[in-house]
């Protein structure tokens, strides 16, 4: 048979898969935030939107979750107004820049173990061979490099859409973003730098696997127990790289109007919102992929469980590879409700404040973090 | 003696003996004579001014804030513990088919402790017969703050009690600050207040304008203030006026 057509169509189904996955979880992001903020805050939350079945009365309002939509709709029906002296190529460009790496970082993400397509659906068998394919769209080695390269991209759309909009509030948001985005990235970049020591590898696939074991022989190896330091500097960077409240400060409304998107109407401005949202899910898959164990349940591996008092239990692939894909979403959902519970709690920092926090308090902990791991990493060595 | 101090002394101790400020130089000599030199003539430009530090004012309430606060993610954990805490009672509240929340659903829910005198919906009351009791005397229009009620009167030749009705009666909503002086104004008991506004809202604003039919859906044939027909009253008059006719 032909040996790359295979090859390409699980491909494409797994690059379909990641972007449904992302762009639905966008979408009902939006819905999430609205509902959770509702109830801490004692109220209902978007309820009005609905669909109403043609020729009857019957309206569905399924808990407002029809209100994305209409947000959606709305974005895409509105004018797309643009200021007279803006800079035609970078106000273009700025939203894809900032939207197109916060999928992309997606791609060396892996949602799933390792599938053989010829085992699981005995009727492909004679096509796939006996072939096996890491759930992910890119098993690169270099995966967590390759995140934090697209990752810092976005610093290119905010600060290109500040320039391009030829606004005072644009540029202020732009260079705020710029400045804030670049001192969260370093703290990110060096937190996750102890994870790597103690993993010994940067392939996201390898590190997801190295955390189905356990650590004494009770708890899981997971690296929110191996750094949890890291663990708790890695989600601050990162909602800090996201600008959300309480680091929402290039876009802050009350001093900014909008920020670096104040010039940007109709589905441009949806693009920066929705990239946003996105973000919210690739935070929370990065995070369960590099401290939660990734897709796997605890002491679960591709195999089967083995539970600590030593019992076995085998997983057939028609099991395993369902449970594997619930597992991974489940995770990625706690953290993203997790990231919304800290943006309707904390108030926005002052901005002196904000660089201070980065500067001097996570930036040496990190440092601080990274040293106490060499130091463990080398006793446990056994000093060599 | 330092000739700033002293200079910046003698305005205010000039402004106390009622001295002008021109008197600057003359009162610095007196005053200075001990110091000799040390007088200088107050018109002389300051010539060290104190270097401006761009600190950031301190208020006379400024939180002290202890170790435990600035270290800031204690309370932070603090603050998510009590949002989360308010979350899942709410989301309790709602998984088990209660209602998690104090807003209501308006207009098809309604608070219970919804004032009865609030002033909502202007009610035009009727007669017996059906007829506004509004004799269209344009004291509600007068008196109202926001000009938004239009009367336009009609002459009725069959009913000599009330010659003059009201053809047109409409009030703008979207100008109406419910003030409640309408009400007040009426010498015929012809305008009332609902407790609520329901259906105010309308994308346009030629629709926020209620016409009489829609005001005239309440008929209160025993709560009126005045009985119908009414009855012939007795001319009583006043004291002052009995004693202004004496004299």
């Amino acid at each position: 048979m032909n040996s790359v057509l295979p090859d390409l169509v699980v491909s494409l189904v797994f690059i379909g898969y990641a972007m449904v996955m992302l762009l639905s979880f966008g979408g009902l992001l939006t819905w999430v935030e609205r509902k959770q903020s509702a109830v801490m805050a004692d109220r209902v939350g978007a309820n009005r939107a609905y669909i109403r079945i043609p020729f009857t009365n019957i309206k569905l309002v399924w808990l407002g979750l029809f209100h994305g939509m209409a947000d959606g709709l709305k974005m895409l029906l509105k004018e797309n107004f643009k200021p007279k002296t803006h800079d035609a190529v970078g106000y273009f460009l700025a939203p894809f820049v900032v939207f197109t790496p916060v999928l992309l970082v997606f791609a060396v993400v892996p949602f799933g173990g390792t599938v053989i397509p010829g085992q699981l659906i005995p009727a492909l068998a004679g096509w796939f061979g006996d072939r096996a394919y890491p759930m992910q769209i890119a098993n690169l080695d270099a995966g967590l490099l390759v995140v934090f390269a697209f990752s810092s991209l976005g610093i290119i759309g905010a600060m290109l859409a500040g320039w391009a909009s030829d606004n005072k509030f644009s540029l202020l948001g732009g260079l705020r973003a710029g400045s804030q985005m670049i001192s969260y990235e370093l703290v990110m970049g060096l937190t996750v730098l102890g994870l790597i020591l103690v993993y010994g590898t940067v392939n996201l696939g390898d590190i997801v696997r190295q955390q189905s074991g356990t650590i004494g022989g009770v708890l899981p190896a997971w690296g929110i127990f191996y750094q949890p330091v890291a663990a708790f500097l890695f989600l601050t960077a990162a909602i800090a790289e996201n600008k959300r409240i309480p680091f929402d400060l290039p876009e802050a409304e009350s001093e900014l109007i909008a920020g670096y998107f104040t010039e940007y109407s109709a589905m441009k401005l949806g693009l920066f919102m929705f990239s946003e949202f996105i973000q919210i899910a690739v935070v929370g898959a990065l995070f369960a992929t590099l401290f939660l164990g990734g897709y796997n349940l605890p002491f679960m591996t591709d195999a089967g469980f083995s539970l600590p008092g030593g019992t076995e239990i085998a997983l057939s692939q028609a099991v395993r590879v369902p449970l594997q894909l619930v597992t991974f979403l489940g995770k990625v959902a706690l953290m993203c409700v997790i990231q919304i519970q800290i943006r309707w709690t904390l108030p926005r920092f002052r901005y002196d404040q904000m660089l201070g926090l980065s500067w001097k308090m996570l930036l040496p902990l990190s440092l601080a973090n990274l040293a106490v791991t060499v130091v463990w990493m080398w006793l446990a060595g056994g000093g060599q | 003696v330092n000739p700033m101090v002293k200079d910046r002394v003698a305005p205010s101790s000039a402004g106390v003996t009622g001295v002008s400020f021109g008197d600057n130089e003359r009162l610095a000599a007196q005053k200075g004579g001990a110091a000799g030199q040390g007088a200088v003539p107050a018109a002389a430009p300051a010539k060290a001014r104190p270097p401006v530090r761009y600190a950031r004012k301190q208020y006379w309430n400024e939180p002290e804030m202890t170790l435990w606060e600035k270290a800031y993610l204690p309370e932070v954990l603090k603050g998510l513990a009590i949002t989360t805490g308010i979350f899942l009672r709410n989301m309790g509240k709602w998984l088990t088919g209660r209602k998690g929340a104090v807003t209501t659903y308006y207009p098809e829910e309604r608070r219970a402790d919804f004032a009865p005198r609030n002033r909502g919906k202007h009610i035009l009351t009727q007669r017996p017969d059906g007829s506004p009791q509004c004799i269209a005397c344009n004291m509600c229009a007068t008196v109202c703050p926001a000009k938004v009620i239009e009367i336009e009167s009609g002459f009725d030749p069959n009913d000599p009690a009330h010659p003059k009705y009201p053809v047109r009666f409409e009030i703008d909503y979207s100008r109406c600050v419910f003030c409640g002086m309408c009400v007040e104004a009426c010498p015929e008991d012809a305008i009332r207040m609902q407790d609520d506004v329901p259906n105010l809202v309308s994308d346009d604003r030629y629709n926020m304008w209620m016409t009489m039919d829609e005001m005239l859906t309440w008929n209160p044939q025993q709560d009126v203030a005045k009985p119908y027909p009414p009855k012939p009253v007795p001319l009583v008059l006043g004291e002052s006026v009995k004693r202004g006719r004496g004299q």
